[in-house]
């Protein structure tokens, strides 16, 4: 996979994960170009389309468009179904996720992404061995918020 | 509590109600791609806006969920929404207090520093630009406290720069936490090496971590980061991963009792063996037998790693990926089991589904369709293609859209299996109806795409028929290639040439526009070869210029044919040559200048068949409206043609008019241009992909390639047409030549990487054409240039310094939006001696990028490669336009959009002495003009950009500020791409 885009239907990128080398131009370039073509797409369309030299592979839920880039001897089909995978641990994790979660809470959706795919490649698709890393980094942090737990009540007024 | 309520409300009142809807997975029976709007979703998922607030809210508070801070500040940021500009004031202001926060005196602790590193992260992720706050971040990775250290690698990941200062810090703290020992510091420091998979990064790692991946100790978790953290950087880096004694080791990890680290390895592995397939050979027997494990076993036996009951899905595609890279088994037991596995995934296919559920679909046929594509990549049992073939002509008609699209994808690659290409062909009455109904346009691309791969003299007539009436309703985006395909077709399985004949003209009539030129040149060059269709071609296209409208290119052809072979027709009163010439002429009014030019040629040639109109021609060109045109080219053809026609002798009108000789056979420029559409579409696009690009610096390894292959010298086909046409002084078979040679280029490999790209001279180069480009102790290449219109021509002069021979000596350039004709250089430079090239050079579209040349020679024993910019500038194009102070101004306006204008404030680096000024700006190309600005002390320039594509006016003013030694220049014109690269371009040069 070279990169994975996550954008709203208002065409708001809510996350970008980049498994290639390209220049901040050149990545914005891509997630205008791609975002136009992907939210012109009616409903009915297939998932999948050619782009440039690379496969795209998309699937809406709800607002949110999950948007991977694959090369040519890639999968599209397990591509849609990691898309997928993702999105049940999203709501593992967050509890009937919605995009909001994703917004606030982006730094846990880049965490669990990494715990899932990395290099591209898929790390660990064992919904259960994913959310135990993950709550194991938790449970660190939870244990070491306790000295500054009241400042943030501060800082959110 | 108290604190809780302003946020939240803050939060309700500035987001779309949609961010609030839960992504839909507890709907579990709602259909994957039935997308609701909103209202729908209320009472399909049993959220309503308002009860799904405390769950979107629930974490946002819990102590440590979300980096405090950021609820007010996204609060305000979502809620600017409205106004651009809104959001980016208060998003300015934000910036302004971190960067205060971060300079101020009083030291900040580890949680400001995180709380702030962390908005920085949020606002880069709105889409802002971040340009500081990396050295917090580096200070956050030696933190000791887990989520500042996690905050710290994710702004790394997200926002590296390669300031290499900082990266020697960055690999300082991922050393380490490597060296930690403990598990989940190990997996941070290694998912940021595989995020960020820098060179830097590669030379400090790649010898450490095959070391973690193979140890007996290594957790499992680690082991799977570690795996796929060596993949990223052999992907970047190949020369410095080198796995030598781990190979066996890593390969058994194939082997391995943990799911997570076999999926993890698996993708290490395919990707080494494509580059070194003995090495790893190993792997295809523990390949099988994995595979063979878990296409046998039950779907509860694999536990959490079975998927919606697909025993792991992931695992088995890899697996099935990885045997790709071999061909089939050797040995008998494990040929035999593997037929065996796929046999088992055909078979399941044809099962009731476990459930109905699409993610039980989608995992079981994605390995079904792994294994077809085994199965066509063994290309040897011809009992598996067929039953793969059979399996796709299900798909074909299935109702799930990805599943049909899959199917005609697959089947194309099927298509060309000589065991297999029967049984697809007999499905083309489904692809037939594919293309006529359905509704998405990628689905009717593929099922053209199939109709050409299943093609063969038996159904060409059929299928190009089809073809052709699709054209008439196809959508525009996919017209051009069907017209290339149409083309190719008609030619490769045309038994009789006028079948050819009449489908290409068809093609005009129907899709003129989409017919690029290298098919109109092809339709004559076959035409001019063969003479038993000479006739009827003539035939053809005095009926079609009949038409009330035809399409230029139809005149373009009509012109050519007739003068030609108008003769063959001419017996016929209906098509006598004055009747003949009368039609040309009638549509002459209506065509670009090098059409016309072509029709001028044509009368000439008309002169030549029939002499009986000579003087109803000469009269033609006699006229005020040819022999004065303000077009010079056309003007010029007038001229000399009606000179020719009035002295030269009959004899020698014969000889100069002859018919065209036959034209030498070669492979069809329209395939050629075919390749070059399905291939990366645009320059940037080859970055994309670093690991092809590897391969292709291997490709162009070291002396390997003659000069023949990297220097194209034949000439193209298309260069005798033009002869006819509009020819300018330089470069004049350029224009259509252009398409043929770019692929040529292609196809000799990408070039390597610009390792090091020399750019020092190119800067020097924007504002005049000669001059000394390059110098070092064995090399000088200098240059002069010219240019004209889109048009160019550039002398390299490569000149060797040392007394010694250089050997092997080859120049490429690469492609991008323009087009060059080089010739080859002699591969021997003798010491002492000068080697000339000549390019010839045209702009097809405006570009950014600057052309690069290598040059590769041997000096001694040693390689020589060198890259650097060519010189070539999209100002070279430019031409001067003069105008008043009003028209200037009244056009300055009309470029008023923002993106139309570019602008930079920057400091004097050179003489600000106005003559000076005025020198760099005329040499620029543009014309300065006087008494323009109010300001006498500004200047302001007028040009036009001339691309073939198109041309682009551009208007400039720079503003010297003598007191403050700075400049602002503005530039505006009517396309962004082009205003951005002169200002960056022209900032350099003041």
């Amino acid at each position: 996979m070279q990169f994975m885009l996550l954008f709203s239907r208002q065409g708001k990128l809510r996350l970008q994960k980049w498994y290639v080398p390209l220049s901040d131009k050149e990545k914005k370039k891509i997630t205008r170009e791609l975002v136009q073509t992907v939210l012109a797409r009616k409903p009915k369309m297939c998932s999948f389309l050619e782009w440039r030299d690379l496969k795209i592979v998309y699937k809406r839920y709800a607002s949110l468009y999950f948007c991977c880039a694959i090369e040519d001897q890639d999968n599209e089909l397990i591509t849609l179904e990691i898309i997928h995978r993702y999105v049940e641990l999203l709501d593992k994790y967050f509890g009937s996720v919605c995009e909001l979660d994703i917004i606030f809470n982006f730094e846990k959706a880049y965490f669990i992404l990494d715990e899932f795919l990395l290099g591209g490649e898929a790390q660990e698709t064992s919904k259960k061995n994913v959310l135990k890393a993950i709550e194991q980094a938790d449970l660190l942090q939870e244990n070491q918020s306790e000295d500054w737990g009241g400042l943030a009540a501060e800082e959110v007024l | 509590m108290l604190v809780v309520f302003p946020v939240v409300f803050l939060v309700l009142v500035h987001f779309p109600p949609s961010t609030f809807v839960n992504l839909g997975l507890q709907a579990s029976d709602s259909p994957p791609d039935h997308t609701p709007t909103f209202p729908e979703c209320l009472s399909l998922f049993g959220h309503s806006h308002w009860a799904a607030l405390p769950q979107s809210t629930k974490h946002l508070h819990s102590n440590s969920q979300c980096p405090s801070g950021l609820v007010l500040i996204s609060g305000w940021v979502l809620s600017a929404g409205k106004s651009k500009e809104a959001e980016i004031k208060r998003i300015n202001k934000e910036l302004a207090n971190i960067r205060s926060k971060f300079k101020g005196d009083k030291a900040l602790d580890g949680y400001s520093k995180k709380k702030y590193v962390c908005k920085l992260l949020f606002i880069f992720l709105l889409g802002h630009d971040i340009d500081f706050g990396h050295m917090e971040a580096v200070n956050l990775l030696s933190s000791n406290k887990y989520t500042e250290k996690q905050i710290g690698y994710l702004f790394i990941s997200v926002l590296v720069n390669s300031n290499s200062e900082l990266i020697r810090l960055i690999n300082n703290a991922i050393k380490n936490d490597l060296a930690s020992r403990n598990p989940t510091f190990m997996c941070l420091a290694l998912h940021c090496i595989a995020n960020v998979g820098s060179r830097e990064m590669a030379e400090a790692f790649a010898g450490e971590i095959p070391r973690i991946l193979v140890a007996g100790d290594t957790m499992d978790s680690v082991k799977q980061s570690a795996a796929l953290c060596l993949l990223r950087l052999y992907k970047t880096s190949p020369d410095l991963v080198l796995m030598g004694e781990w190979t066996s080791r890593v390969v058994h990890l194939l082997n391995d009792q943990h799911m997570g680290v076999v999926t993890a390895a698996i993708s290490l592995i395919t990707c080494l063996s494509q580059k070194n397939p003995d090495e790893f050979k190993t792997c295809v027997s523990l390949a099988v037998s994995r595979l063979s494990r878990i296409v046998s076993s039950a779907s509860t036996d694999l536990q959490d790693y079975t998927y919606y009951f697909v025993p792991a899905p992931w695992l088995s595609c890899k697996l099935l990926r990885l045997l790709q890279c071999y061909p089939p088994p050797e040995d008998g037991a494990v040929k035999g089991r593997l037929v065996e596995c796929l046999e088992t995934i055909l078979n399941k296919a044809q099962e009731p589904p476990k459930s109905k559920k699409v993610q039980h679909s989608n995992a079981k046929n994605a390995i079904l369709f792994e294994a077809i594509s085994l199965i066509i990549h063994y290309d040897s049992e011809p009992n598996l293609l067929v039953r793969a073939c059979n399996q796709l002509g299900q798909f074909l008609q299935h109702r799930e859209t990805n599943l049909r699209y899959l199917a005609l994808e697959s089947m194309c690659t099927l298509a060309s299996s000589e065991f297999s290409h029967e049984a697809v062909k007999t499905h083309i009455e489904t692809v037939i109806n594919a293309l006529k109904t359905e509704r998405d346009v990628s689905v009717r691309q593929r099922a053209a795409d199939l109709l050409y791969a299943m093609c063969d003299r038996s159904n060409a007539k059929q299928i190009v028929a089809e073809m052709l009436s699709y054209l008439e309703t196809a959508d525009y985006s996919i017209r051009e290639e069907m017209v290339l395909k149409v083309a190719i077709l008609a030619e490769k399985y045309a038994v009789d040439y006028s079948w050819y004949v009449d489908t290409i003209l068809n093609l005009i009539r129907i899709a003129g526009d989409y017919v690029s030129e290298e098919v109109w040149y092809r339709v004559i060059q076959i035409v001019i070869n063969r003479d038993d269709v000479q006739g009827y071609a003539a035939k053809t296209v005095f009926e079609a210029l009949q038409a009330p409208a035809c399409h230029e290119n139809m005149v373009k052809v009509g012109g050519y044919i007739l003068g030609e072979f108008g003769n063959l027709i001419a017996g016929d009163p209906r098509s006598s040559p004055l009747v003949q010439f009368n039609l040309l002429h009638s549509k002459f009014h209506l065509c670009s200048v090098p059409t016309r030019a072509l029709l001028l040629s044509a009368y000439i040639k008309f002169i030549n068949l029939f002499p009986e109109t000579k003087a109803t021609i000469q009269e033609v060109l006699r006229c005020d409206s040819q022999i004065r045109n303000s077009d010079v080219e056309l003007q010029q053809r007038a001229v000399e043609y009606l000179k020719l026609s009035s002295i030269a002798s009959t004899d020698v009108l014969a000889t100069v008019l002859e018919e065209m000789p036959p034209f030498p056979e070669r492979e069809s420029s329209i395939l050629a241009k075919l390749k070059k559409k399905k291939g990366p579409g645009a320059v940037s696009v080859s970055d994309l992909d670093e690991g092809k690009r590897d391969g292709g610096g291997e490709l162009n390894g070291a002396g390997e390639r003659g000069p023949e292959s990297s220097v194209v010298s034949t000439p193209s086909p298309s260069a005798d047409l033009l002869g006819l046409r509009s020819a300018p002084p330089v470069g004049s078979a350029a224009q259509g030549a252009g398409s043929l040679l770019v692929d040529v280029f292609s196809e000799a490999g990408p070039l390597a990487p610009a390792s090091g790209v020399n750019d020092d001279g190119f800067l020097r180069f924007v504002c005049k054409n000669n001059g000394v480009l390059f110098e070092n102790q064995l090399l000088q290449i200098g240059i002069k240039s010219e240019y004209r219109q889109n048009l160019g021509r550039m002398y390299l002069f490569y000149g060797n310094k040392t007394s010694v021979q250089f050997v092997n000596f080859t120049s490429t350039v690469s492609v991008a939006l323009i087009s060059f004709i080089t010739k080859p250089v002699d591969p021997l430079v003798e010491g002492g001696a000068q080697l000339q090239q000549v390019l010839n050079i045209e702009c097809l579209s405006d570009f950014s990028d600057a052309p690069l040349l290598n040059i590769r020679f041997r000096y001694g024993g040693a390689l020589q490669n060198l890259t650097l910019k060519l010189p070539l500038t999209i100002n070279k194009f430019f031409q001067p336009t003069e105008m008043g102070s009003q028209d200037f101004f009244q056009r300055w306006k009309q470029l008023s959009l923002p993106q139309q204008e570019a602008q930079k404030i920057f400091k004097a680096n050179h003489s600000m002495d106005k003559e000076v000024l005025k020198a760099k700006l005329l040499g620029l190309g543009m014309a300065l003009l006087e008494n323009v600005d109010p300001n006498p002390e500004n200047f302001v320039c007028a040009g036009v950009v001339q691309t073939k594509a198109q041309q682009v006016g551009c208007l400039l003013r720079l503003e010297p500020n003598i007191q403050a030694q700075m400049y602002r220049l503005t530039l505006r014109s009517s396309k962004d791409t082009v205003s951005k690269r002169l200002c960056d371009l022209l900032a350099e040069q003041f």
